[in-house]
């Protein structure tokens, strides 16, 4: 139930349906699920379905709060 | 890999450790438990345990739906493809899943026509390119992977394709972990909760946990830094005595889920009164079936499913693992009678499960 | 060490490689044509100076992206002849074609193998046609059988020695199952097929500092090394980060949760050399085209005898395992 890719949205082929990339290999992805997502933004992709976007400033925020920590 | 790449820094994880270390009173174990096959996986395959303090233990959760499935849902679905009008799509985890008459791709060989794909669309997309074949998709997942069966269930009612039908065996990710807590001797001190299911149902399904169980739950997402971030957000709530919910995967949970996945989920689907899971016997709402208005794409309506009861070997305690009991290398057949190889539970065929990882990467003794 | 064969049907993890292939071949062939030739279970046997092997290629779809079937037929068997130390020099190629083939199809393949022929400076010089009945052989099945000469001879492999790759991992794998269609995944992937035997013979230049040569074809690095492991009675230890993957096949491989170390390569290959010729050896091998992106990965140690381990990025480490059947995608 887990994997979960981080994909771009590269264009769109049909209303619907995007063209997700990572890592430069693509794959058509339903987007309806997250119809308010646009070409440019991540989403998170499980079984030919983006399941949901990836908030960009809540990555980095995540990313900063482990640099932050003290030992 | 964006989102990969960064979460997966050694430096930080080495911080990350140190941290941890500094959070655990000496002599004092906390057994975490997560509950999701990719959590299993990501500890065995970066060592994670390596790096922390011999306090911290973790145990495996049955969040691994190629494991929990009884083998007789195994035979049903041989069944399936054994009719020679029917194709039989799968996700590649089910094809070497044993059930009591052997497994699919053992089935192939005999001359069923089993094919893989990679989404439920696929499936949909072969019956619409194959009109005279019956293709049924072979339904698995959590709450994270019903959303897709339920939107191709509707794309498939839009388009009206007559010879397409889903053999639905969607669980439920709450209904075990409610078991799994009202398990006698069961001794588990807090959750890390499977990231993905969270991104459809949220974080709101696991207040029970901390609130009745007076156990701490976090939400992790699935790189070793966020699985060592979640450890650390749990030791932190023990030390300061608290006892919450909370989110580490807040680049893609929200409290609320994803209401558009839930929604087709409510659409398409409804919860059975009672479905047998493998090692936790029968949960009581704790699946999904196709509601009546879709009979016509539900293979349990279409075909005459034998459902015979196959129970596990004797020899077989994938039950205990599922639930913590025991660690994989605990149960007396891993890694003689029960391999990759040759599993006798679904533990260890699935690349998810417990034993699979454990024996996959090394873990053969405590 | 005789290993027995239990399942009554053969199935397709027979084929993929790993330890399925593995009980097939030593639980049948192995015992029935008995004879310590075939034993030593080399990519080639090697006796009287000449070295001699044989390779079948069932490769679906017969053209992808790199290359097709016969190029492949050809590299295939020159280069289980060059890692074995031998310069290839005869090939024969043997068709069983489906009726109903395509005759510009079949063309464009014998083209394919003469330029392969041609490059890795080896005549076929024999050859043997079958057509069977449509259904019985998807398309085109080729087997080719090699004859070449030895050249090199390997030192003992001992602790300490190092681990190289000639470059990245799994790229073929990865774009043949890409290309089959099923996953629907489009990439700019490409087979790396190539022929190694200047490879091979730059390393062979080393005299028995070189140890070892083999080419990770079917069930990938992980199994090649486990097979090195288990002939020598040591240990292999590699070094995550130092394993080359190409960018796409490490997306790949994330989508499709299949390891890029179980996954055949067709186009690298893997050496053992003393420690104190490694640097010389990832010279040799990354001042020719083939070999721009070899690296040392890892090597063998007296601990741990017969199983591979693989230290991550940090500092845990895992055991890499033989592959058990085909790799399959995963959704989970």
């Amino acid at each position: 139930m887990c994997l979960g890719i981080p994909a771009q949205l590269v264009g769109v082929v049909e209303p619907g349906v995007a063209t997700a990339e990572v890592s430069g290999v693509r794959r058509r992805v339903s987007t309806a699920l997250v119809p308010e997502a646009k070409v440019g933004d991540w989403v998170l992709v499980h079984v030919g379905f983006a399941l949901h976007t990836i908030d960009e400033d809540e990555a980095a925020r995540t990313l900063a709060l482990l640099e932050q920590i003290e030992w | 890999m964006k989102f990969v790449d960064e979460f997966r820094d050694p430096a930080l994880a080495r911080r990350l450790a140190r941290e941890i270390a500094t959070l655990v009173r000496a002599g004092e174990p906390v057994r975490i438990m997560e509950v999701c096959g990719g959590h299993t996986h990501a500890i065995a395959k970066h060592g994670l345990e390596d790096l922390l303090p011999p306090e911290v233990e973790y145990l495996h959760g049955p969040g691994c739906p190629v494991c929990v499935i009884p083998r007789s849902r195994v035979d049903d679905a041989i069944s399936l493809a054994e009719r020679p009008e029917v194709t039989l799509a799968t996700f590649g985890d089910l094809l070497r899943v044993p059930g009591g008459r052997g497994t699919l791709l053992e089935a192939k060989a005999r001359g069923a026509d089993v094919r893989m794909v990679y989404s439920p669309l696929d499936a949909l997309a072969l019956a619409q390119a194959e009109p005279e074949r019956e293709v049924v998709f072979f339904a698995i997942g959590f709450e994270t992977t019903a959303p897709a069966t339920a939107v191709t269930l509707l794309r498939a009612r839009e388009a009206a394709t007559p010879n397409f039908a889903v053999f639905c065996n969607h669980v439920a990710i709450i209904p075990p972990l409610q078991a799994i807590l009202a398990t006698p001797g069961v001794r588990i001190d807090a959750f890390i909760a499977p990231g993905h299911v969270s991104t459809v149902i949220g974080t709101e399904p696991y207040r029970f946990i901390a609130e009745e169980h007076g156990k701490q739950v976090v939400v992790a997402a699935f790189e070793p830094l966020d699985l060592l971030h979640a450890t650390a957000m749990i030791l932190r709530q023990r030390a300061e005595g608290r006892c919450e919910v909370e989110n580490q995967y807040t680049r893609v949970v929200r409290r609320e889920g994803n209401p558009r996945a839930l929604a087709a989920i409510a659409e398409t689907m409804e919860l059975r009164e009672t479905f047998e899971w493998r090692g936790l016997g029968f949960i009581p709402r704790s699946a999904h079936r196709l509601r009546p208005e879709f009979a016509r794409w539900d293979a349990e309506a279409r075909f005459e499913l034998p459902h015979a009861p196959a129970s596990d070997p004797k020899a077989c305690q994938c039950g205990q693992v599922l639930v913590g009991a025991i660690k994989p290398f605990e149960c007396k057949v891993f890694g003689t009678a029960c391999t990759p190889e040759r599993p006798l539970g679904t533990c260890m065929v699935s690349a998810e499960g417990a034993c699979a990882a454990y024996y996959s990467y090394g873990r053969r003794a405590a | 060490m005789a290993v027995a064969l239990r399942e009554e049907v053969v199935t397709l993890a027979h084929g993929a490689g790993g330890t399925s292939t593995r009980r097939l071949v030593e639980g049948l062939f192995v015992e029935e044509l008995a004879n310590p030739l075939l034993a030593a279970l080399g990519d080639a046997a090697v006796g009287d100076g000449l070295a001699f092997t044989t390779d079948s290629f069932v490769v679906k779809p017969l053209f992808f992206p790199g290359g097709d079937i016969g190029e492949l037929a050809v590299n295939g068997t020159v280069n289980d002849l060059a890692v074995a130390g031998a310069e290839p020099r005869w090939l024969s190629a043997g068709f069983v074609i489906e009726e109903g083939f395509a005759v510009s199809d079949l063309r464009r393949i014998a083209r394919s193998m003469a330029r392969a022929a041609d490059r890795a400076g080896v005549l076929v010089v024999a050859g043997d046609t079958k057509v069977v009945e449509r259904g019985s052989a998807d398309g085109l099945f080729v087997t080719t059988a090699g004859v070449g000469r030895m050249r090199t001879s390997f030192g003992a492999p001992q602790a300490g020695d190092r681990v190289l790759v000639s470059g990245t991992v799994g790229d073929h794998g990865f774009a043949v199952l890409v290309a089959r269609g099923e996953l629907r995944l489009e990439t700019a992937l490409e087979s790396d097929t190539a022929p190694l035997h200047e490879l091979a013979a730059a390393l062979g230049q080393l005299g028995p500092a070189l140890r070892f040569m083999r080419d990770p074809t079917r069930g990938g690095l992980a199994t090649t090394l486990n097979e090195l492991a288990r002939s020598t009675a040591l240990g292999v230890r590699l070094d995550e980060a130092a394993i080359p993957v190409r960018p796409e096949v490490a997306g790949a491989a994330e989508i499709l949760g299949i390891d890029p170390l179980d996954v055949a390569n067709e186009g690298k290959l893997v050496a053992v050399v003393a420690a104190e010729a490694a640097d010389d050896a990832l010279a040799a091998l990354s001042g020719h085209e083939l070999g721009r992106d070899a690296a040392i990965v890892g090597e063998l140690t007296a601990d741990r005898p017969g199983l591979v381990l693989l230290d991550t990025a940090f500092g845990g480490s895992r055991i890499v395992d033989m592959l058990v059947g085909d790799p399959l995608p995963r959704i989970c």
